[in-house]
C-alpha cells in the first residue's frame, strides 16, 4: 500500500468539497482514513481535513492525488527518513530503527513505501534502484547497505479491530483458561478454518511431540487428509517421534495405547536410523517402509514440510535443517503467504514462529502450560486466541467438527 | 446608482482560441462588434448607470470582457491572475485604473487563477465561486479570507461554460437562473442546498448565454435568443432587454462579460 496525507481547507463543507473528495478517493478503489476535522462554528469560518489516501500501488495513488487537487487538496510534505550506510557485514549503523511487526510504511524521495514483509525485530533495508524498502535480520545486511535511523519519515499503521463481530478472533481475542469450556471455541474455529480454506488462505501448524505423545497424531493425521493444513513446521524430535509410533507403536519408548507400558529410548534411535537409512521422509514413504503417521500423511498430500533443528537432537533426520540463520530464513519464507497459524504444544517453536508473522496472520495457541499460551498470544494481541488444555482433545474436537462438517459438505456439492 | 465598467471594443476580435467558442479562422465583424458594444453601453446608460470606460489596449482583444479584470467589494478590488499567458497583460491596466479610481487593491497570490467576477458572483449571503476550467479551487479560499465571506465553490464541467457568469445569474430576490448540466453533481447539489429558487435553462438558450445577464435590480440585460427564460423572468416582474451578442458570443462572452460591477456587493 502506499499512501499520502492530504489537506483541504475553507468552504469544503458547504461546497461539499469534502464529500466529493471522500466519494472520489472510494470510487477510485482507494481508502481514506480522516485524521483530523474541525468545522467552522459561523457562517464564515473555514473548515478543514487532514485525510490518509492510501491506493495498493504508486501510480494509483499519484493519479488520485492529481484528481483531488483540482478540488483543492493540498499534499502535506513529510519529511524523508534518514539513512545511513551498515558499518560491515552483519552490523547495522547505530540509531537504525527496529521494526514492529505492524504494517509500516517509509519516506523515501518524498514518497511512501511500504516495508516488506511486516517483520518485528528487525531494521529497515533502502534499496535506491528499486525503490523498495526491505525488513532485514542481522544476516541479511551487507557493509554500506543502505539502513533507516531513527524516527524520522516512518509511519506505524497498527492493525485495525474488526467491528463486523464476525470474524472469530477479533471477537473472542482472549485466552480460554484451564477451567473454561472450549467446545464453542473449537466448532467456530472449525468453521473460520474453513472459510479461510474456501478463501485460499493458508493454514500452517506448528507442532510439538506432544501431538505425537498424546496420540493426537491421528487428529492431525485427518486434518491434513482433510486438506486443512498447508504447511507444518516442527523440530526433528517431533518427526521422529512420529516416525518412532507409525514403525513401532511407541514415542520415545511409550505406547499411547497402553497404560503405564514404558520402555527405552532404543526404538527411538531405531526410527532415526531407519530414516537415515532410508535417506529421508519422503523415500522412507515411497519405498514403503513409513506407510502412515503424520510425516507419511504430509508426503502423501504434499504439506510443505519445515522441520528444523535444536541442540538435544538425535540424529538428525535427513531434511532437518540444523543452521538457525538458515532455519529462520526457510521459516520466514514459508510464513509469508500464510493466513492462520495452530501453535500446537511447542513453546519454543510457537515463540520463533509468532515472532515471524505479520500482525493480520490469525493465530491459535494450544498448550497445557497457562505462561507458554501467554506468551505466544503475547505477539498477536488482536488477532489471536489462546487454549490452555492439553493437545489431544482439542485436536480430537477440531478433527471431528471438520470431519462432520466436511461430510456435509460434500452432500450439498452432490445436491 | 450602479457603477460599472466598461471597456470599448476598439482592438476586440479573435487573435487566439482559449476556449470552444473562439475561432481564428471565423473571426468577428468589427463594426457590427462596435454596434451590439455601442447599444449594450446606452442600454445601460439609460438605466442610470454611471459607466466607467478603461482605455483599451491594442494586443489585448479580451480586455472587453471586463467581468474578467477582478471582483469588487466594497472599496476592495482583488485582481484576476489569468489562466492564459494571452490575458495575463490585463491585469496589470485594470489594477492601475481601480488604483487610480480610489479602490484599495488586495492581489491574490501569483500560483492561484482566479477570473474575477467572472468566476465570483454573489448570491443571497455567499459568493458563488466556479473552478476547473480558469479559477482554482485554491483561490477561492483566499477570496474567503480577503473578504470574510462564505464561499460556495462549484465545479464547472462543460467547457462550453468555462466561467460561473456563463451558466449561473444571481437574482436580487433570492432566486437564481442557472444551467444545471454546467455544473458537477456536487455543485449542483451546494448550489441547490443554498438557493431554493431556481430557474432553469434549456439547453437551447444556455448556449445563447442567456444567463451573461447584467441584472439591475428588477432590469435584465441578456443576450437575445432565450424567448423561454425572458418569458419566466417577466412572469416574475423582471424588465428584459434582449440585445444582439452574436459577435462577442464567438469569444465566449455576452452581456455580463462585457460588465464589471463597481462594486458587485457594498460589503460581505
Amino acid at each position: 500500500m502506499f499512501s499520502e496525507t492530504i489537506e483541504l481547507r475553507g468552504h469544503i463543507i458547504d461546497s461539499l468539497i469534502l464529500p466529493k473528495v471522500l466519494d472520489q478517493i472510494l470510487t477510485h478503489g482507494a481508502n481514506f482514513k480522516i485524521g483530523e476535522i474541525r468545522i467552522g462554528k459561523k457562517r464564515a469560518d473555514q473548515s478543514f481535513a487532514r485525510i490518509e489516501v492510501s491506493a495498493e500501488t504508486g501510480e494509483a495513488l499519484d493519479e488520485l492525488v492529481l484528481r483531488l487537487r483540482q478540488h483543492g487538496a493540498e499534499v502535506v510534505e513529510r519529511a524523508d527518513a534518514q539513512l545511513a550506510k551498515a558499518p560491515a557485514d552483519g552490523v547495522f549503523p547505530r540509531d537504525f530503527y527496529v521494526t514492529t511487526n505492524q504494517q509500516t510504511f517509509v519516506r523515501f524521495d518524498g514518497k511512501e513505501i511500504e516495508v516488506r514483509p511486516a517483520m518485528m525485530d528487525s531494521a529497515i533495508a533502502i534499496d535506491r534502484k528499486k525503490r523498495a524498502a526491505r525488513a532485514v535480520k542481522f544476516f541479511d545486511v551487507r557493509k554500506d547497505d543502505e539502513i533507516i535511523v531513527g524516527h524520522q519519515g516512518i509511519r506505524v499503521v497498527p492493525v485495525q479491530r474488526s467491528t463486523s463481530g464476525t470474524d472469530l478472533f477479533q471477537f473472542i481475542n482472549t485466552i480460554v483458561d484451564a477451567d473454561e469450556p472450549k467446545s464453542a471455541v473449537i466448532r467456530e474455529l472449525g468453521r473460520e478454518l474453513q472459510r479461510a480454506r474456501n478463501a485460499k488462505g493458508k493454514i500452517a501448524i506448528v507442532g510439538g511431540p506432544a501431538i505425537v505423545r498424546t496420540g493426537a497424531g491421528e487428529h492431525l493425521v485427518r486434518l491434513i487428509e482433510s486438506r486443512y493444513v498447508d504447511r507444518l513446521f516442527a523440530g526433528n524430535a517431533f518427526a521422529v517421534y512420529d516416525v518412532e509410533r507409525a514403525l513401532f507403536g511407541t514415542s520415545l519408548g511409550v505406547n499411547p495405547d497402553l497404560a503405564f507400558a514404558r520402555g527405552g529410548h532404543e526404538n527411538h534411535l531405531r526410527a532415526i536410523n531407519t530414516i537415515r537409512e532410508s535417506g529421508g521422509i519422503a523415500a522412507a514413504v515411497e519405498k514403503r517402509i513409513l506407510t502412515r503417521g503424520i510425516m507419511h500423511t504430509c508426503v502423501i498430500h504434499k504439506v510443505d514440510v519445515v522441520l528444523t533443528g535444536s541442540i538435544r537432537d538425535e540424529g538428525p533426520i535427513p531434511g532437518v535443517t540444523t543452521d538457525v540463520v538458515e532455519a529462520q530464513k526457510i521459516m520466514r519464507e514459508k510464513l509469508a503467504d500464510v493466513t492462520h497459524v495452530l501453535l500446537l504444544g511447542t513453546v519454543q517453536h510457537s515463540l520463533a514462529v509468532a515472532s515471524m508473522l505479520a500482525p493480520t496472520v490469525n493465530t491459535v495457541c494450544v498448550d497445557i502450560d497457562p505462561s507458554a499460551v501467554e506468551r505466544a498470544v503475547e505477539h498477536q494481541p488482536l488477532q489471536s486466541i489462546g487454549l490452555v488444555t492439553d493437545v489431544e482433545p482439542f485436536l480430537r474436537e477440531l478433527a471431528d467438527r471438520i470431519a462432520n462438517r466436511d461430510d456435509t459438505v460434500g452432500a450439498d456439492r452432490k445436491q | 446608482m450602479r457603477e460599472l465598467l466598461l471597456c470599448p471594443p476598439d482592438y476586440y476580435g479573435i487573435e487566439y482560441e482559449i476556449n470552444p467558442w473562439m475561432s481564428r479562422a471565423r473571426g468577428t465583424e468589427a463594426p457590427l462588434a462596435q454596434k451590439q458594444w455601442k447599444d449594450l453601453h446606452a442600454t445601460l446608460s439609460n438605466l442610470e448607470c454611471k459607466i466607467h470606460l478603461i482605455t483599451p489596449q491594442p494586443k489585448l482583444p479580451d480586455m472587453v470582457f471586463t467581468a474578467n479584470a477582478g471582483l469588487t467589494v466594497g472599496k476592495k478590488f482583488i485582481p484576476s491572475n489569468f489562466r492564459h499567458k494571452e490575458r495575463a497583460g490585463e491585469a496589470p491596466h485594470f489594477a492601475r485604473w481601480m488604483e487610480e479610481h480610489g479602490y484599495e487593491i488586495s492581489w491574490l497570490p501569483e500560483n492561484l487563477y482566479f477570473e474575477g467576477e467572472g468566476d465570483a458572483l454573489f448570491g443571497g449571503d455567499a459568493l458563488f465561486c466556479g473552478y476547473k476550467f480558469r479559477s482554482d479551487i485554491q483561490s477561492h479560499r483566499a477570496v474567503a479570507d480577503m473578504l470574510g465571506c462564505l464561499v460556495i465553490s462549484v465545479e464547472l464541467v462543460d467547457p462550453r461554460f468555462y466561467h460561473l457568469d456563463t451558466c449561473f445569474c444571481p437574482l436580487p430576490d433570492g432566486a437564481a437562473v442557472w444551467f444545471p448540466a454546467a455544473f458537477d453533481e456536487y455543485g449542483q447539489r451546494a448550489i441547490r442546498e443554498h438557493i431554493s429558487d431556481l430557474i432553469d435553462v434549456v439547453p437551447e438558450e444556455a448556449v445563447h448565454f442567456c444567463s451573461n445577464a447584467v441584472v439591475l435590480d428588477r432590469v435584465i440585460v441578456l443576450p437575445e435568443g432565450a424567448p423561454t427564460l425572458v418569458a419566466a423572468l417577466r412572469e416574475r416582474g423582471y424588465r428584459c432587454h434582449e440585445l444582439p451578442m452574436s459577435e462577442f458570443l464567438k469569444a465566449g462572452g455576452a452581456c455580463k462579460c462585457l460588465v464589471m460591477f463597481m462594486p458587485q456587493r457594498q460589503a460581505c
